[in-house]
């Protein structure tokens, strides 16, 4: 019986215990009078029931589904011959691989060795034995489970409690999913980094200016040493945030402004869902856009005012060289990707602004413009900086319009007129085609991003400590 | 031009006055299609303290925003009728309501100092009016209207410090300080006392009683102690009429129209 077939049998189980302690408790609640002098509701037995049911089963099966190889494998690993035995580690993994396939029937036990027949056979029939426990104690247990939950439906037990406290675990595991994902993230990322810097010396990477990771696959390859320096990706990334949220920053807050405070609530109505429709366009899209209509309408405007510069004798302008990928074009692009999260928090927190300190500065004879500027605004300050802060974390960790725009040249510049490189472009180049997982060029890619999740990791608890700060502002 | 389907309504007592502050006659609001005041007729006189009392959703509040014309900011809010403060119609198309509001200043039911320190708080309404030339004379300003809501001694050590931690009827004082450091000529005060204790209520109405040798002073009140203990003359709504306007006292011991009575004893509540 495979594990879909056995949950399924689980659930209805479950589902069929939930009835029976419904009907049980209304057949307990008759002696006494009624449900009105049972200790608690119907709807609590039988859930204590469904629970009893459903729980210990559950058990079973993820103890089972755990614990059943290793134990397996150690029954099977005595009836071994004495030599294979002997094998360190490694080599008794091989051997046992084979023993497996063959037990299941793929390649052949002359290959493998006659002597290894009697492991075969054990493998083979504690694997047939598995299958069938496992749905029989199962099933069972969950048997068993109602039965005790169909006894604990008395009118003075209350099964609340019980009930609400299980509801209470059952939260707790949920929420702790997330955090035990990201602890996981973490890790995977920090033993490859570990790996990494075993390679390259820590300083080199956080304080190199050269980023050029190709390195030698074979000894007699030339020209290329490798060098893992990462502040060009820091300052490309800086580059491109910087003129991304240079625009999303004050368009976001003037939209803000004038949808909290001017709009009417049709105008209201129309442009914010407009507006919010950028945030729903996917970020290959605006990649695409910047790509192909913005880089190249940049590099044109740059070209002809070379053009008009050296016309007219103006030197610094008859130097002027746009690249066809810029990082102005693409931080262009994202800061229009990034303006709904300026501008959605900003509303929001310039929305929660009492409406009575807008009478007070009205009532004091303020005009809008100067209300916006001396009360609401400084009073929604540490909101608004809370979601720009939001929106510089997704600027750094923005990957599809820099790839598609910004171009892979790690030059170490200011000038936004030339091709940069981010971190999050080079971890994608890093991890595109084929790999070894032991070359300093692959997992640079963890170094790499460990290093941006830190960054932004900083990024959002700043913004969220300045958020909380802001919220018990008017409690 | 008369409009035939508009509703008159006759206000018993002595609504009108020799040289009023303000003048209002035939002042009706709306909110949408909805009548909340209908014909509404009175003055308010020169230096006096006028309460307007009446049960919850009469329309007292929505009287005393129209008198600044703080019911422009309620998009759906729109009021008729004649308007005046002193001579001016304070509805005309030329009027400024940034200088409207300097002359009329108003004081809320909750407090609601700005998240600012003190000393911005009372200067605010001189920083946007331009009141004052130098610093020196801001600081004077800033003394002056504390001084004079007794509250200089409470909070001159800490000025700099956020107006939200004062106690709620030092933030009503403050916000008093902050409507009179403009040096208004009426205070509307809607409900000032409604967020306070009897303690902060006693030494705010004791402030008021002083103010009104400076100021005209109209407050909304659903408290009928407070408004006999405040004012000179009370004026009594109902559903959005104006009833009865008289002196305090008449209104309380012989009030003239059944509505008045049936409430100050206590029947409409």
């Amino acid at each position: 019986m495979n594990l879909s077939t056995l949950f399924l049998i689980i659930v209805a189980g479950t589902v069929v215990a939930y009835f029976l302690g419904h009907r049980r408790s209304f057949a307990v609640a008759k002696p006494v009078g009624g449900v009105r002098n049972l200790a608690t509701l119907p709807s609590y037995y039988a859930s204590m029931m469904g629970l009893w049911a459903l729980v210990p089963a559950l058990m079973v099966v993820l103890l089972w589904s755990v614990l059943d190889s290793a134990i397996i494998d150690s029954l099977v690993k005595s009836t071994m011959p004495s030599e294979a035995k002997q094998l360190d580690d490694d080599s008794f993994g091989l051997i046992y691989n084979q023993v497996e396939n063959v037990a299941v029937g793929i390649g052949s036990i002359d290959a493998l060795g006659r002597e290894y027949e009697p492991a075969v056979e054990r493998l083979r029939n504690l694997n047939a034995l598995s299958d069938k426990a496992m749905p029989i104690l199962t099933i069972v247990v969950l048997l068993l489970g109602a039965a005790l939950g169909f006894k604990g439906i008395k009118a003075t037990h209350n099964a609340r409690y019980a009930v609400e406290r299980a509801f209470n675990i059952f939260l707790f595991v949920c929420s702790s999913i997330a955090i035990f994902t990201t602890f996981g993230i973490v890790a995977s990322v920090l033993f490859e980094s570990i790996n990494f810097f075993q390679k390259v010396p820590f300083f080199d990477f956080v304080f190199g200016t050269h980023w050029s990771p190709q390195i030698a696959i074979r000894a007699d390859q030339a020209g290329a040493s490798g060098s893992f320096g990462v502040i060009p990706l820091i300052a490309g990334t800086l580059l491109i945030s910087v003129i991304a949220l240079s625009i999303a920053v004050p368009v976001g807050l003037m939209s803000a402004i004038y949808l909290s405070e001017y709009a009417t609530t049709r105008a209201r109505g129309i442009i914010k869902p407009a507006l919010e429709v950028l945030a729903g366009v996917p970020t290959v899209v605006y990649g695409f856009f910047a790509a192909l209509t913005v880089a190249p309408a940049v590099r044109r405007v740059g070209d002809s005012l070379r053009d008009w510069g050296a016309n007219n004798g103006i030197d610094w302008l008859a130097n002027l060289a746009v690249s066809s990928e810029s990082a102005l074009a693409a931080g262009m692009v994202m800061g229009v990707m990034i303006i709904p999260f300026v501008s959605s928090i900003s509303d929001d927190v310039i929305n929660a602004v009492p409406q009575s300190l807008r009478d007070g500065s009205f009532g004091l004879g303020a005009t809008q413009s100067e209300t916006i500027k001396r009360v609401i605004f400084p009073a929604a300050l540490p909101g608004i900086v809370g979601g720009i802060l939001l929106a510089a974390s997704r600027a750094i960790g923005e990957t599809m319009i820099v790839v598609m725009a910004a171009g892979l040249a790690a030059n170490l510049t200011i000038n936004p007129l030339e091709a940069v490189t981010t971190v999050t472009v080079q971890i994608v180049t890093l991890l595109v085609g084929d790999q070894e997982f032991d070359s300093a060029k692959t997992l640079a890619a963890f170094a790499l991003g460990l290093f941006l999740f830190v960054i932004t990791l900083c990024l959002n608890v700043i913004a969220l400590k300045v958020v909380k700060r802001y919220r018990e502002q008017y409690d | 031009m008369l409009d035939t389907a508009k509703e008159t309504y006759q206000t018993a007592g002595e609504p009108f006055l020799d040289e009023p502050k303000m003048r209002v006659r035939n002042a009706d609001v709306f909110y949408a299609d909805k009548q909340a005041i209908f014909d509404v007729n009175i003055d308010i006189g020169k230096n006096e303290v006028i309460s307007m009392i009446g049960p919850s959703g009469c329309g007292k509040s929505t009287f005393l925003r129209c008198l600044n014309r703080m019911n422009d900011t309620i998009d759906i809010c729109r009021v008729t009728g004649e308007l005046f403060l002193e001579d001016q119609d304070i509805y005309d198309r030329s009027i400024d309501v940034v200088e409207l509001r300097a002359r009329v200043g108003m004081v809320f039911q909750k407090p609601n100092p700005f998240p600012k320190s003190i000393y911005e708080n009372v200067a605010y309404g001189a920083r946007i009016h331009g009141l004052t030339d130098t610093k020196v004379e801001l600081d004077e300003l800033i003394e002056k209207s504390l001084h004079r809501c007794g509250l200089w001694n409470e909070v001159k050590d800490r000025l700099e410090e956020p107006a939200t931690g004062l106690s709620g009827g030092q933030q009503q004082r403050l916000c008093i300080a902050r409507a009179i450091a403009v040096n208004p000529e009426v205070i509307l005060m809607d409900e000032p006392c409604s967020a306070l204790d009897p303690i902060a209520t006693a030494t705010v109405e004791e402030l008021i009683h002083e103010l009104s040798e400076n100021f005209t002073i109209c407050i909304v009140t659903h408290s009928m102690q407070q408004a006999a203990r405040v004012s000179s003359r009370t004026a009594y709504f109902h559903l959005g009429k104006l009833i009865e306007v008289n002196d305090t006292s008449k209104v309380f011991t012989n009030p003239e129209h059944q509505l008045t009575e049936e409430y100050i004893t206590g029947r409409i509540g």
